[in-house]
């Protein structure tokens, strides 16, 4: 009986830990007004005035920053702009890791564990490195317009860096590995005698990949996206310092507000926001993990 | 089976559907299937048998086209196979691992064949319906593969490659999950759908009942070789080596040498009760002084000329003529009475969590008692052997010092002196506690009985320590049965139930 009571306790505790309590702070925050103070809001919750204190504590509390956000379209066009290209960054990070998981699925046995450490590698380097890494190729003086203009490809530099596509370019290479492992791990549990058995039944490779290796991996697939879209829609290194003025994501207005602005009522209302949007795609991505489990048991 | 015999093979005017022309299959330096040749006709029901790894699978999987042959061609109704693709072909196979589509419900996946040919609606749900219902799996269509238990699973894969009809069907093992009334009832209705369609089967078994149920030819493969092709009653009656004897069914091999009997016939005295086991060359043989009835020899006016040479040798000393078959033979006696060790140890690993233990395991009857040994048996009948009388012809066999030859009335060519095996079904052995009147006869004593049911197998050490297995049918109930443990027996055999192999 204790040993269930502790081990059910755990993972609470440390989802109150980990959690609730930086989310209950930061929806305090967010109901808080901006002062020009340390910290930067007001009320301050003082408990020496102890059951009066809380009283006045609470009645300081507003939504006036959640109405501010409606007020001005900067916010809601940033969630919007986010969710696009969290969207469309998710479909060309499946486009392009959808083949490679599948290749390595298919290499032969003694190659597989090097593929797998290949895709793994970049994350033994550090993630800012790595993004600054690709300012230096994607810059006007650059290593990628160098290499194309030495090779006459093009006569005038492209202008990629701080633009869309270098952020697009960012998010696929660093969000790459979260959508090639689940779906590897899914078409490598798959049985090469379906693909077989398909074929023996009249398809071709083509209908067979359609037909059995696409369903087979669907788990894999919704749970790559997922790993992708979720952290791509909070993102801000990346439009950072690769996008232009004019990409607009909500992490990087989140970013704005809470060290330029110091609004932290303001950045803190921004993150609710966020994380009520991201709990839907949450959910379904849980679902669909149990799922995966359920079906392999 | 129709009236007329089906045996295609016989008939040279016969075009077969499959022809293997010297086909080998190497995975890299491994060679699988070891340049084979052989015919399978339209409308048969080809078995192949052999023990795990001797490239069944490897077999099937060229004719479905997922393999192709290193070097030779396969020809399917004249025509070379080899540029088909899989799907092209008119063959589907049943899976040993199944193979089933884990995302689609039973109907779908027995459906899914039926699908790419682009046929309407109902005629495939009508079809499905049809295999539903004949694999009894009309309760599960909506299940998917995991919500269903392995012999379930085997139905499925099976109504899955059949559903199509095809020109010729492989069933890689494709009942051994079921239970023994399922199989004997599906094993009816795959005889009758190949009656009904036409169909051609190639199926591979480990079970050789089941080969021999449903087989119109069995081919027993060893190594990546076919060993025997033959009949089933072919193959369990007349072997063509110590190999497919001991692979098919439970067997005694004697190993000695061969020495050719005199050709005329002549009849024996009535004296002979002792036993014509006492065959002529014993008269010569010094060594046959241990037989217990060296009288009968006497008496016994068979011509002796084959093997004067022999016994007139100077190296013939009796420890290199007794020396083959003591090395050799308790060996094989050695294993216990299980027909078909790779059935049981598929069985056990596998199906027995699925289905619980074998029924037909073999049961030791309980010791006998005191009062049981006491009570034997004042009618002990002689069994079998219908007779005493040793016509001439055939060979001798001597495979033991100490012992006497055997006879074997029947058998291919042998030189004399030749190193033969002598396979004997244990059916065909007799056993009985008085000396029987036939022409092969040897004492032993009864080490072990195996309880089947409808027949015990005794396993009766000889006197020079091999042990041989008589099998008696169980006419009577056990508690009257007269031979137990540690009974001195005789069992006994006619010149003519044991097989002559040379190989
Ligand atoms: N793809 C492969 N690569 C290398 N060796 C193989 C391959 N497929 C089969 N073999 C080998 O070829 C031999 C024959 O295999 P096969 O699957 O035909 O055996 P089988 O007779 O079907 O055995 P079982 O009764 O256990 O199913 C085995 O020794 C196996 O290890
Ligand atoms: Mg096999």
């Amino acid at each position: 009986m204790m040993r269930r009571v502790v081990l059910i306790l755990v993972p609470y505790l440390w989802l109150l830990a980990l959690f609730l309590v930086p989310f209950a702070i930061v929806l305090k925050i967010s109901l808080s007004d901006i002062e020009l103070s340390i910290p930067p809001y007001t009320p301050q919750l003082d408990l020496s005035e102890g059951w009066e204190g809380i009283k006045a504590f609470f009645a300081a509390l507003d939504f006036e920053n959640f109405v501010f956000l409606t007020e001005d379209d900067l916010y809601w066009k940033a969630y919007l702009s986010s969710l696009q290209i969290a969207v469309i960054s998710t479909v060309l990070t499946l486009l392009v890791g959808y083949p490679m998981a599948y290749a390595m699925a298919r290499a032969p046995n003694h190659w597989r564990p090097t593929l797998l450490m290949l895709v793994i590698l970049p994350f033994w380097t550090s993630f800012l490195i790595r993004v600054y890494s690709w300012m230096g190729i994607l810059s006007t003086e650059g290593y990628l317009n160098q290499l194309l203009l030495s090779l006459g490809l093009i006569s005038e530099p492209l202008l990629i860096l701080n633009t869309n596509v270098a952020v697009y370019i960012g998010i696929i290479y660093t969000y790459l590995p979260f959508m090639i492992l689940p779906i590897y791990s899914a078409l490598e549990r798959m049985d090469d005698s379906l693909l077989e058995a398909a074929e023996d039944l009249g398809c071709s490779r083509l209908t067979a990949f359609w037909l059995v290796t696409l369903p087979l991996s669907k788990n894999g697939i919704i749970a790559g996206c997922f790993l992708v879209f979720i952290p791509v829609m909070g993102e801000f290194v990346i439009p950072s310092l690769l996008g232009g003025s004019q990409t607009l994501m909500i992490g990087k207005v989140l970013f704005e507000e809470f060290f330029n602005n110091l609004d932290w009522p303001v950045a803190s209302a921004v993150a609710v926001i966020l994380l009520l949007i991201l709990i839907i795609p949450i959910v379904l991505f849980q679902r669909n993990q149990q799922k995966t489990r359920e079906a392999e048991r | 089976m129709p009236e007329t015999k089906f045996a295609p093979w016989t008939d040279p005017n016969e075009k077969p559907l499959i022809q293997f022309r010297n086909v080998t299959k190497r995975f890299g330096t491994f060679t699988a299937i070891d340049d084979q040749s052989f015919d399978i006709y339209a409308k048969e029901f080809f078995a192949l048998l052999g023990p795990s790894g001797c490239g069944k699978t490897t077999m099937m999987r060229m004719l479905a086209g997922f393999e192709t042959p290193t070097e030779g061609t396969i020809l399917l109704g004249g025509r070379d196979i080899a540029p088909i693709p899989p799907n092209k072909r008119e063959v589907n196979m049943m899976f040993q691992s199944y193979a089933l589509f884990p995302h689609l419900s039973v109907r779908d996946n027995i459906a899914f064949g039926l699908k790419r040919d682009k046929l309407p609606a109902d005629r495939i749900a009508a079809r499905v319906d049809e295999m539903l219902k004949l694999t009894r799996l009309e309760k599960f269509a909506s299940r998917k593969p995991h919500q269903i238990s392995g012999g379930q699973r085997q139905r499925v894969a099976l109504a899955r490659s059949l559903a199509k009809g095809p020109k010729l069907l492989l069933l890689d093992e494709p009942l051994g999950a079921l239970d023994a009334k399922l199989r004997q009832d599906t094993q009816f209705e795959l005889m009758d759908i190949q009656e009904k369609t036409g169909t051609t089967f190639v199926i591979v078994t480990h079970d050789q009942e089941e080969a021999m149920t449903v087989a119109s030819r069995v081919a027993v493969m060893d190594d990546g070789r076919i060993v025997q092709i033959a009949t089933p009653d072919e193959i369990y009656e007349a072997p063509n080596s110590a190999y497919v004897a001991d692979f098919i069914g439970d067997v005694t091999l004697f190993s000695g040498t061969a020495m050719n009997r005199a050709p005329e016939a002549e009849p024996i005295q009535e004296t002979a009760e002792a036993g014509t086991e006492a065959a002529p060359e014993e008269a010569e043989n010094p060594e046959t002084e241990t037989v217990d009835t060296p009288k009968a020899v006497t008496d016994i006016g068979v011509p002796v000329e084959p093997e004067a040479p022999i016994s007139g040798e100077p190296d013939a000393p009796e420890p290199a003529r007794a020396e083959p078959a003591p090395a050799a033979a308790p060996a094989k006696a050695a294993r216990g009475p299980q027909p078909n060790r790779m059935g049981l140890w598929l069985h056990d690993k596998l199906w027995a969590k699925v289905f619980g233990p074998r029924t037909d395991i073999v049961r030791q009857l309980p010791p006998p008692s005191d009062a049981e040994r006491t009570l034997k048996s004042a009618e002990t009948e002689p069994v079998s052997a219908e007779t005493s009388r040793a016509p001439g012809g055939g060979i001798t066999i001597d495979w033991a010092e100490g012992q006497p030859p055997l006879i074997a009335l029947d058998g291919p060519e042998v030189k004399d002196g030749q190193q033969v095996q002598l396979a004997l079904r244990p059916e065909k052995v007799g056993i009985s506690k008085t000396k029987p009147d036939a022409v092969n006869a040897l004492k032993g004593k009864v080490i072990d009985i195996a309880y089947l049911g409808n027949l015990s197998t005794y396993h009766v050490e000889l006197e020079n320590g091999m042990m041989i297995k008589a099998q008696l049918a169980n006419t009577r109930r056990i508690s009257r049965r007269d031979i137990t443990w540690e009974d001195e027996v005789w069992v006994s055999w006619t010149g003519t139930a044991g097989v002559v192999l040379t190989s």
